[in-house]
């Protein structure tokens, strides 16, 4: 029998799910997907010193993701550098500090998450988070659209380009923060990263690719929970989750590219 | 007339290097203002400068009621996105909180036709890919309209259609157009005004007086060759 714990951290899995794909989707057209695999590295400061002082390791994931976001966003916008490469710079330290902070023995779980029961205020500030991202997406909505499609002309057309980018990285970041508690530094920017590749490559317009990106993403999180209950309780379902995203994204390889 | 558009003494530099320097010129209601001059003359950032969209010393001061639509160069527009060329016009239209039937009917209008606007964007022709960001620019009832190179890489015919469609527009919703273009027969054919940008003086005045060999000599530093020609529609 399930108890409430678990109920409470499967159904906020399967919120953040949703969330990833469609932040993921975004994330893809903006050209940024790798950089969810890096920005959740940027936790990894904040677990460790979390691990090592004995405090709640969300908290300590949440002050160095924020100051990482703020940190690329500052940078993008004083160099002019891409994203990504700003990222790159942010990462590699994090990383590194990262691996110092975490005592040995917490290390695995700061990196690949681990199945925990959640408390009620931890399950009602998760579903906080989820719906944060989704209303903020849905809210600029069209002015990413128009930013990703062509920049000067969402300029013109009224849209605070600089703004959208410290909302979005922040979105993206939030996200992140979800899907640590279960899937890790390491992993929990593949959820972001797998179903909206899986989606992109199935459609050619905008709500199925949406639609499509949350669906493989919620695929692989529900089955990767099913998996490590019932056939594989010795592994902690985020590597399980990434594993059957990416096989859901091979099996999206057998048919043709929807606007090849 | 009160001029639509002056432009008084701008200086636009990044960092060190000055691109464009102590420029003056007006722009009537109904004028059609070719913009002219070499690569790297400074073309695209004296728009993107007149969009607000960079920063500029000197004066640059539109009429109170221009409204501005903008045509960007197809470069700087990514194709690759999973978006139906509805959703853009869609996007925009909510944006500016425009009744939804405004899309289709600027749509009819450009020659945009229901099965394009379910098209990815991605697929479509250069030419119909540019009548859909003429309709972008449509959207929100603009009365001049600034446009970046608008045929640069279109096949003559569909050259042609774009600038019969413009003339259209020009007529029915007396728009001011800003063009942005390398072709020297077009430009000679449908602007009242052409402004020369170039690494010497500035000139400013109608195609008559500006495009002789001479001048664009001096523009382009070298011999220029056109084809003057008239249509007649």
């Amino acid at each position: 029998m399930f108890h409430p714990g678990e109920i409470y951290a499967v159904v906020l899995a399967l919120l953040f799910a949703v969330a990833a794909g469609l932040v993921g989707s975004f994330a893809l057209m903006k050209r940024m997907l790798l950089a969810s695999d890096v920005i959740s590295h940027v936790a990894l400061p904040g677990l460790g010193l979390a691990f090592l002082y004995g405090f709640n390791p969300l908290i300590g994931g949440a002050a160095t993701l924020l100051l990482g976001t703020l940190l690329i966003w500052q940078l993008q916008k004083k160099t002019g550098l891409a994203t990504d490469a700003m990222i790159g710079v942010v990462f590699a330290g994090s990383v590194a500090i990262g691996a110092v902070l975490t005592p040995k023995e917490d290390l695995v779980e700061a990196l690949f998450g681990r199945f925990q029961d959640l408390s009620l205020p931890a399950f009602l500030l998760g579903v906080g988070a989820v719906l944060a991202i989704i209303l903020v997406l849905f809210r600029f909505k069209d002015e990413l659209i128009l930013g990703l499609f062509a920049p000067e002309l969402a300029a013109a057309t009224g849209v605070k380009l600089d703004r959208l980018n410290l909302y979005f990285l922040l979105v993206f970041s939030l996200a992140v923060l979800v899907g640590l508690r279960f899937l890790g530094a390491l992993l929990a920017g593949s959820l972001i990263i797998i179903p909206a590749a899986t989606g992109r490559r199935l459609t050619s317009d905008l709500p199925r690719f949406l639609l499509v990106s949350c669906l493989a993403s919620v695929a692989a999180v529900g089955l990767g929970f099913a998996v490590t209950r019932y056939l594989l309780p010795q592994f902690s379902p985020g590597p399980l989750i990434v594993i059957i995203s990416a096989g859901l994204f091979i099996l999206s390889l057998l048919k043709k590219p929807a606007d090849a | 007339m009160t001029p639509i558009l002056s432009v008084r003494d701008l200086t636009i530099k990044f960092g060190n290097r000055t691109i464009i320097q102590h420029l003056n010129f007006t722009v009537d209601p109904g004028d059609n203002l070719a913009i002219i001059g070499p690569n790297g003359a400074g073309k695209t950032v004296l728009l993107r400068a007149l969009l607000n969209l960079l920063l500029y010393e000197g004066v640059i001061q539109w009429s109170r009621d221009a409204r501005l639509g903008y045509v960007p160069q197809k470069i700087a527009a990514d194709r690759h996105l999973p978006l139906h060329v509805n959703d853009l016009l869609a996007a925009k239209a909510r944006l500016l909180k425009l009744p939804v039937q405004g899309v289709r009917s600027i749509s009819d209008r450009v020659g945009l036709t229901p099965e394009l606007l379910e098209t990815s964007i991605g697929t479509l022709s250069g030419g119909e890919f540019q009548k859909a960001l003429i309709a972008f620019a449509l959207l929100g009832d603009p009365n001049v309209l600034l446009f970046d190179e608008p045929t640069a890489s279109l096949d003559e015919l569909a050259e042609e259609h774009i600038y019969e469609l413009l003339r259209d527009l020009q007529h029915e919703r007396h728009l001011t157009i800003l063009l942005v273009s390398h072709d020297l027969s077009i430009v000679y054919q449908f602007a009242t005004q052409v402004l020369c940008l170039s690494k010497g003086k500035p000139c400013f005045g109608p195609p008559r007086e500006i495009l002789t060999p001479e001048t664009l000599q001096a523009v382009y530093s070298a011999p220029v060759k056109f084809y003057e020609h008239h249509h007649d529609h």
